[in-house]
């Protein structure tokens, strides 16, 4: 398959099926964030990028029959490691003998939050929720600093013409757009606050805003949505998501337990539960959307470039 | 009563579901983009559309109408909007709707 259009595409049906199997699985917070990451947002990098890049692949000069043969080795010995483990789902797991019954057991007077896959995520686990959120502001800085370029601020007077412009030509989505932009940003706040108590959390919620801001960029130009939305700020954001996670483990550390123990937070050890769990989500949702926007920005602000300037430059 | 409101919201689920399937069959055996994206817009969306009216009728009481609400709103808002970028979208990229085919006889 040689148009990589139609390939982004099929990954983002893929994204989407498998958010539906996840639901018929009864895992919700997972399937919620598979739709909006991997069907979601996942597809339009990916377009964006196709954009920079040119629709079809060229055809290979050279077939890569080594390689073949060592990933056929690599996935071969992989796949015997695997046979030792229990069966997907089995009974006598030790996942499902020692682990889960602790977390299901426990949660509720440990934690007091409603929704086990949070307080899991952010409480039991949240040392790996901390590797993650570092991640992906790794990923943000590797894309600033490859693809960030210098530019000289847009005279007013160009960003209201190509604004102009653009009007005409998408008035019905425009209109729809500022209906609806409102909504979203709304949405993706009560997804962010109602992690504790139904499916949510940070991850899902910072997509979502991300997403309502790439909407309005898309409609209204890159221009005006860098008027709009202050590229500093959002790359001082994704610092200061990591930040208040990291914080919170440490504000543990200096009360006099191991580092990310909520139950110092507070007097009540619950109540520095809700408090530690509240404050980890909002590092997470602040990090992932100003990352997500910073890709976003970087891409398409690249495009924008070639479109103007023609394609010189790397 | 209960029984005229029950067999209402099955009515609609049905007919929703009809909707449905009538649009993805139109995807199949429409001949041209134009055509299906105008099965799929119009009978996409009143099929969502009556699927939830029947789910609204099932539990008129509760929060759970309110949300089911909201949720028909914002169908009714992205679903044609969504249809109309996909179409503009195909129209500026070069697509052209097949305006006449060669009869065969």
């Amino acid at each position: 398959m040689k148009d990589l259009f139609a390939v982004v595409m099929l990954s983002g049906i893929y994204g989407l099926l498998s958010a539906s199997f996840f639901v018929t699985m009864d895992a919700v917070d997972v399937a919620i964030t598979e739709a909006a990451v991997g069907a979601g947002i996942a597809t339009l990098l990916m377009l964006v990028a196709v954009t920079m890049t040119g629709r079809y692949e060229q055809t290979a000069s050279h077939r890569p029959v080594w390689v073949l043969v060592v990933v056929l080795v690599t996935g071969g010995l992989l796949l015997y490691g695997t046979l030792d483990m229990p069966y997907f789902g089995s009974v006598d797991a030790p996942a499902h003998l020692h682990v889960a019954p602790r977390y299901i057991n426990d949660s509720m007077q440990e934690i007091g939050v409603s929704n086990i896959v949070t307080s899991v995520l952010a409480s039991y686990r949240g040392f790996d929720t901390l590797g993650e959120v570092v991640v992906i502001f790794a990923a943000g800085i590797g894309v600033l600093a490859l693809l960030s370029v210098a530019r000289r601020p847009d005279e007013d007077a160009e960003i209201d013409s190509i604004n102009v412009s653009m009007h005409e030509k998408y008035l019905i989505l425009r209109v729809v757009a500022k209906i609806l932009i409102p909504f979203i940003l709304l949405f993706a706040l009560y997804v962010q606050f109602h992690g504790d108590y139904g499916p949510g959390g940070g991850f899902q919620a910072g997509v979502i805003f991300a997403a309502a801001i790439i909407l309005y960029s898309m409609l209204f130009g890159m221009s005006t949505a860098r008027r709009v939305i202050n590229q500093p700020l959002i790359q001082l954001l994704s610092a200061i998501g990591v930040l208040i996670y990291g914080s919170v483990g440490l504000i543990s550390l200096l009360n006099g337990g191991n580092f990310l123990d909520y139950n110092l937070l507070s007097g009540d050890p619950v109540a520095g539960q809700h408090i530690g769990i509240l404050l980890v989500e909002l590092g997470i949702g602040c990090t992932v959307t100003s990352v997500m926007l910073i890709i976003y920005f970087n891409f398409a602000g690249r495009t924008e470039d070639y479109m103007r300037n023609g394609r010189k430059g790397a | 009563m209960d029984s005229v409101i029950e067999f209402a919201s099955a009515l609609c689920l049905l007919t929703g579901s009809f909707f449905c399937l009538s649009g993805g069959i139109g995807i199949i055996r429409f001949p041209d983009f134009y055509t299906r994206m105008h099965a799929v817009g119009v009978t996409d969306t009143l099929g969502a559309g009556m699927i939830l009216v029947g789910l609204m009728l099932l539990r008129p009481e509760s929060l759970v109408l309110i949300k089911l609400i909201m949720i028909l709103l914002m169908t009714l808002f992205i679903s044609p909007t969504a249809s109309h970028a996909l179409a503009k979208a195909a129209l500026r990229s070069g697509c052209a709707p097949l305006l006449y085919r060669k009869d065969k006889e």
